[in-house]
């Protein structure tokens, strides 16, 4: 296309950002065929400009030559037809521009098709897709069709959590991904956190979901730079942190945390009902893997709030059902995490000894609210039964408080919960649901 | 991706919803103006695509113009039901049917529009973005772009050429099945000849906020 030379001598030497307001008033060209707007009367300049006034203010009585010498050539009006719809144009491009239509019928059609186009333009809907939306639409078509490969249904809390939590990232920008996080859990007796950026958050979602990915036989995230030994998630997130390249943009964790975890959806689909109880070593425990996805659910929620409060977004929990599958896994692994905190002395001595199978003392959990449910957790052996006959306590509180509490981000002495029965067992069992938390 | 869905593979449909579901709930929203009714026909479009993943060929269009073209139908098809409901209540203020179609047409032109939009190559999304909601001239588009005033005036034609396209077809018939959706509309629309498409099956188009930003 022309070069912008051929515009030379239409062009207003004009101060940057000025753009007169209103068309200069066409003249009498329809006897002379398209004509510049600007006025004759002042020499132009040598340079072959003309001087800002005369564009601004035409003189009341400008004499009018007959100059079609001096409009630009067709091409170059043409050129001009989408910034003159958008009303992008100067003064002078635009009178001449609309001279020309007059006379060129190709373009007056052209004109008009994109005039028309300009009002089709619209902003874009700030609309935020409901999070909750996915579940109704995955629902509603295999109810109509079911599943030849369904995803198992405890790995579809952690194929919602990541769809969520890839839906809030790609809402932000770089500077976002660079937002200090504070980190939170438990350990023994304390609160402890630490400092990082959303981008070792989702690091961290990285190097951990890898241990479930390596389990499956997928490749393992962290590479030829994974820690020999004993899979550990602080030593793995720790490694992945360090040999992340200061480089890179922080955006660069999106798009592999993002294919491992469809990655693992896929492959637990394909493997179905024969993987769910493969173990998953995380340090000195393991889970089977129908766990492993949940407690991954539970991680990928908690962590996305730590990243929407970041950056203040708003976030969504977890659907009502999925959420009780969480609370049950956090239920399920007191009786152990009890135990472990017996055998550290950080807990009270079992009471009496119960054979493996049989009922013994217990708390009552109540969680209220979404997700929530009852639960019997025996308190003398993860080997005994927790029966509601056999309550010594009884705790309510809400899940949202049951879930902070487990993900160690509120302390059990400051959890509202509601408390009836043996202060010691009460105690103990919200120390034990603290320390299920973790980096 | 077809095939995943035609397999019957539900792993596919999540990655198929996370995918399009923004695209979707958008048209829809853009033909109904209702939230409700975006999120039933978001439910509609899903819904029919997994039960009839083969409905879609390749050789008629991207995947992603598929979807826009199965969703227009759709969300259309729910506005002539709820117009015409409204019609039959409305007594002697009940609109004119020709006001309806009217209506019609114009809610499925505009849902193109934001379709063309949202799939017309970035550089020139990004000049429209300028003129048109920043109210910057075609001088300072280059200059925020860092190209020629040229090659500015030249995006924002191309870009307005593109959009009119939208006003090139009829709004569908009220027969119309959905088991053969309308053409995909960018099968003919003039494509630049520097700035390939996103085909389908590649990762997310380039830029934040994609879909969005207009």
């Amino acid at each position: 296309m022309n070069g912008p030379d051929e515009w030379d001598g239409r062009e207003l030497p004009s101060s940057p950002g000025e753009r007169p307001r209103i068309p200069s008033p066409r003249t009498a060209a329809e006897d002379h065929g398209p004509l510049p707007d600007a006025p004759p009367a002042p020499a132009p300049d040598p340079d072959g400009g003309f001087p800002p006034e005369a564009a601004a203010e035409p003189p009341a009585a400008p004499v009018i030559l007959p100059a079609p010498a001096g409009a630009p050539p067709h091409r170059v009006l043409k050129s001009l037809l989408g910034a003159w719809a958008l009303s992008a144009c100067s003064a002078q491009e635009t009178a001449a521009v609309e001279a020309h239509l007059t006379d060129c019928a190709s373009c007056a059609d052209e004109a008009l098709r994109l005039r028309e186009a300009v009002g089709l333009l619209h902003p874009a809907d700030s609309l935020d897709l409901d999070p909750l939306l996915r579940s109704r639409v995955l629902e509603g078509c295999l109810g109509r069709r079911p599943a030849r490969i369904p995803v198992p249904e405890w790995a579809t809390p952690y194929d919602a959590e990541a769809a969520k939590l890839d839906a809030l990232l790609r809402d932000m920008g770089e500077a976002e991904w660079r937002a200090p996080v504070r980190l939170r859990w438990f350990e023994g007796e304390r609160p402890v956190e630490r400092e990082t950026t959303v981008g070792g958050v989702m690091g961290h979602l990285m190097a951990v979901d890898g241990l479930v990915a390596t389990a499956l036989g997928l490749t393992d995230p962290l590479g030829t730079a994974a820690p020999p030994g004993t899979p550990d998630p602080l030593v793995r997130t720790e490694t992945f942190w360090r040999a992340a390249d200061e480089e890179q943009s922080p955006l660069a964790t999106h798009a592999p945390w993002r294919d491992q975890s469809s990655a693992l959806i896929r492959q637990v689909s394909f493997a179905g009902t024969r993987v769910a109880e493969l173990a998953v070593r995380y340090g000195d425990f393991r889970l089977p893997l129908r766990d492993a996805f949940l407690d991954r659910a539970f991680e990928c929620w908690v962590h996305a709030g730590d990243i929407a409060e970041a950056v203040d977004y708003p976030y969504e929990p977890p659907a009502a059902s999925h959420l009780h599958q969480l609370v049950d896994l956090a239920a399920r692994l007191l009786p152990s995490a009890l135990a472990g905190r017996r055998r550290a002395g950080l807990a009270a001595p079992p009471k009496r000894l119960v054979e493996a199978g049989a009922p013994g003392r217990t708390l009552h959990l109540e969680v209220e609210g979404n997700g929530g449910g009852h639960w019997y957790i025996p308190l003398d052996s993860p080997a005994a039964l927790g029966a509601p006959e056999h309550t010594v306590a009884h705790i309510a509180l809400d899940s949202a408080e049951f879930c902070q509490l487990a993900a160690g981000h509120i302390s059990p002495e400051e959890a509202a919960a509601g408390q009836l029965g043996e202060r010691d067992a009460i105690r103990d069992v919200l120390f034990a649901t603290a320390s299920l938390s973790r980096l | 991706m077809q095939q995943r869905l035609a397999h019957g593979e539900a792993a596919a449909l999540g990655e198929f919803y996370d995918r399009f579901a923004s695209l979707v709930h958008s048209l829809a929203h853009r033909v109904l103006d209702d939230e409700d009714a975006a999120d039933r026909v978001t439910r509609e479009v899903f819904a029919y695509i997994w039960e009839h993943p083969d409905s879609y060929d390749p050789k008629q269009g991207t995947l992603r113009s598929w979807v826009a073209a199965v969703t227009r139908h759709q969300a259309v098809q729910r506005l002539r039901q709820t117009e015409a409901a409204s019609a039959r209540d409305g007594g002697t203020e009940a609109p004119e049917p020709a006001e309806i179609e009217q209506k019609i047409h114009e809610a499925s032109t505009a849902a193109r529009a934001d379709y063309i939009v949202t799939s017309m190559p970035a550089p020139l999304r990004a000049a429209l973005e300028l003129a048109y909601f920043q109210r910057r001239d075609y001088r300072q588009t280059a200059a925020d772009l860092g190209v020629t005033e040229d090659e500015a005036r030249r995006r924002l034609r191309l870009g307005l050429q593109l959009l009119s396209t939208a006003h090139h077809h009829q709004a569908l018939p009220p027969a119309h099945r959905a088991a053969h959706p309308p053409r995909a509309p960018h099968a003919r629309v003039p494509r630049p000849p520097h700035t390939p498409y996103t085909a389908p099956g590649t990762s997310a188009p380039p830029g934040p906020g994609h879909g969005r930003s207009l």
